[in-house]
């Protein structure tokens, strides 16, 4: 039977749970409700109150709490109910979190989920992807997991990380994709892409979400004659690169694409380093496709002219294969 | 002083049994801790760092010492200490030594974060004390969190978290408080009210009369004691123990004091009026301390003179074995950024 990314998500934590008796979960409306997504739905009902803390709206208060936690040696899952909350534990993350084994050697053994992105009409506060404000703080790792099969194997990598951990999961990814997953036991590597399709033409560079408006933009240029690979980021921080400049270096062309808004974005980090490190490769000049500098609009024809899709990239792709 | 209890606590949690008094030899470790804390900060604020061998930041706890001593002395080993920057006492109750600490402002390899970061923004696990980080307040929560931890394992250990006046203003204070006490989580509260944060007086920082009038609005308990009174913190903290050892959930003691310096080495505290520093000089904790240990007969003059030698000798030796200490390769830069994957 196939499972959704939401569902493969809550698997993961699950085993985890079922594993290890210090892995726990923490977050609001985790427990009775089961979630806002319903990613700890039954979670309560079957490990009991002590595991599934249901906490006051207190978001630096949650990773706060998860830190401590971690110090003792368990090992906490803590949810922001929405990834644009996240901002509200900033300072927990970033100064406390991030930069404890390097000042003292105290591992932060946490996992912070937080649900990211638009298309949901979710409006300002409901759809951001906050995932570039964490990539270049020194000490996090990053995932941002675009099928179920990844979303299930790097929750699972990340709870037994002895890092802390920022788990972006896209809404609308959750009950959207589905796939069939391995019956038995697996992990996904953390920091490690992969080639979600091959090609030689062209490379899209990208991650969550916008990994299937690549397949949807990369299925229409097949037909036009050009061949695009695909590449899955999977992990921001940190970065598998080589997997990226091997492409490049195979394309010659190159877009790197994702939802979160274009500058200071995630993809401007990947086209440094394109440009630093395989630049003689390269036939056409690096092309960067995100959200516009902009808040993320509620009202639908805004949506929708904000968030990047297929027909944004193929425009751009065929620009850059004429180029 | 309102002395301050809430509605919401069950019966058990009311009736804590008194503790027992203090004696001699508990009266001489006071002094020792509280002495060494004294010497050690005066070392490095006023040699050390006027001499150029530290650099960056150096806040002391001149005058507070009674406040980790006594506080310090009443947790048990295995409890959790979460530190403000002026505790000192707390560390040399667990063990590092005065070397270690001169090392650790000097930016050697000896200090107990060999180098990576300053003062007192120093901590080990294994001795269960953990880094204050500088947006003072954030260890609010997640102090509540090693206390939840705890709760988590059935453990008798409980965490105590020290803070500054400043610090209960940050939203961090008051989200970890309120999460604290929903989970009624083993925690104790040590304040350190010295009425002022950096060049901030209290009736700047808060409109009630006294940090401990915010507990009853997260249904926690308060008390306020001397903080300039070894034995009334060590009290109070024994109180506090108590309570959250017994499964009541959170604490709040606060101490009252005065920082009897700027708020660091550079700061020479013009801003506070000059008779707020003549009232609390006649209130020095290890002036009281050595005359309560007079009166009853717990050490002579000649005894307490003893000690005071042996711990400045030892201070001596460590600020050479500091000084000798070698400072940290840059080529270790990026060490620890990460944990080193398996293998390597």
């Amino acid at each position: 039977m196939a499972t959704t990314y939401v569902e493969a998500i809550r698997q993961g934590i699950w085993e985890e749970m079922e594993r290890d008796p210090d892995v726990f979960v923490i977050g609001e409306d985790i427990g009775v409700y089961g979630g806002a997504f319903k990613v700890t739905a039954g979670m309560l009902e079957h490990f009991g109150e002590r595991r599934v803390v249901d906490t006051p709206l207190c978001e630096s208060g949650v990773v706060g709490a998860a830190i401590g936690a971690g110090f003792q040696g368990l090992r906490p899952v803590a949810e922001m109910q929405f990834a644009d909350f996240i901002s509200c534990a900033f300072d927990q993350i970033v100064n406390y979190a991030a930069k404890c084994r390097y000042r003292w050697n105290a591992p932060v053994p946490i996992v912070i989920r937080a649900p990211s992105g638009g298309g949901i009409h979710g409006g300002p506060f409901h759809s951001q992807n906050p995932e570039a404000w964490f990539t270049r703080v020194p000490g996090l790792k990053v995932m941002t997991p675009a099928t179920a099969y990844d979303a299930k194997g790097l929750i699972k990598s990340a709870i037994r990380d002895n890092d802390p951990c920022l788990f972006f999961e896209h809404k609308g990814l959750y009950r959207r994709i589905k796939e069939d997953l391995p019956e038995g036991e697996y992990t996904v590597p953390i920091g490690r892409a992969r080639i979600f399709r091959e090609g030689r033409d062209l490379t899209i560079a990208t991650y969550g979400a916008m990994v299937y408006v690549a397949q949807e933009a990369a299925e229409t240029l097949e037909r036009e004659g050009v061949s695009v690979e695909i590449v899955d980021l999977r992990t921001l921080l940190p970065v598998d690169e080589e997997t990226v400049l091997e492409s490049v270096r195979k394309t010659s062309r190159v877009i790197v694409l994702h939802e979160d808004t274009v500058t200071g974005g995630f993809g401007a980090e990947i086209a440094a380093r394109i440009a630093e490190r395989a630049f003689e490769y390269l036939d056409a000049p690096v092309v960067r496709i995100g959200s516009p500098d902009c808040p993320v609009p509620f009202s639908p024809p805004l949506e929708d002219a904000f968030l990047p899709n297929a027909q944004k990239v193929l425009e751009r792709a065929r620009q850059l294969c004429a180029y | 002083m309102a002395a301050i209890e809430s509605l919401a606590l069950p019966g058990a949690c009311r009736k804590l049994e008194e503790v027992p008094a203090p004696n001699a030899r508990l009266a001489r470790k006071f002094y020792e801790y509280m002495f060494l804390m004294r010497e050690v900060e005066d070392r490095i604020e006023r040699k050390l760092y006027r001499q150029g061998k530290i650099l960056g930041g150096v806040y002391v706890g001149r005058g507070q010492e009674a406040i980790p001593v006594g506080a310090g002395m009443a947790a048990a080993a295995g409890d959790m200490l979460f530190p403000s920057h002026r505790d000192m006492g707390l560390f040399f109750i667990r063990g590092v030594t005065p070397g270690q600490i001169f090392a650790q402002y000097m930016g050697r390899v000896g200090g107990l974060t060999r180098g990576r970061d300053a003062n007192m923004h120093m901590g080990d696990l294994q001795l269960k004390i953990i880094a204050i980080i500088s947006s003072i307040g954030a260890g609010v929560p997640v102090s509540a969190g090693s206390a939840l931890a705890q709760k988590y394992r059935g453990s008798k250990d409980i965490t105590w978290c020290f803070f500054g006046d400043g610090a209960t203003s940050r939203g961090d204070w008051h989200e970890g408080l309120n999460f604290a006490s929903v989970q009624r989580v083993p925690l104790v509260l040590v304040c350190n009210n010295n009425m002022y944060a950096y060049s901030t007086p209290l009736e700047k920082q808060m409109a009630c009369a006294n940090v401990a009038d915010r507990a009853p609005g997260y249904g926690m308990p308060a008390e306020i004691v001397d903080g300039n009174d070894v034995f009334a913190v060590y009290r109070a903290a024994q109180r506090a123990a108590a309570h959250a050892r017994a499964g009541c959930g959170p604490y709040l003691i606060e101490c009252k004091t005065f920082r009897m310096t700027g708020h660091s080495a550079h700061d020479a505290g013009d801003y506070v009026p000059k008779h707020l520093w003549d009232e609390w000089a006649a209130k020095d904790p290890l002036e009281g301390l050595r005359r309560t240990m007079l009166e009853n007969g717990w050490a002579s003059e000649e005894e307490i003179e003893e000690d005071r030698a042996r711990l400045l000798a030892e201070i001596d030796a460590a600020v050479k074995w500091a000084e000798q200490c070698p400072y940290p390769d840059p080529s270790e830069l990026l060490d620890g950024v990460y944990e080193k994957p398996r293998g390597e």
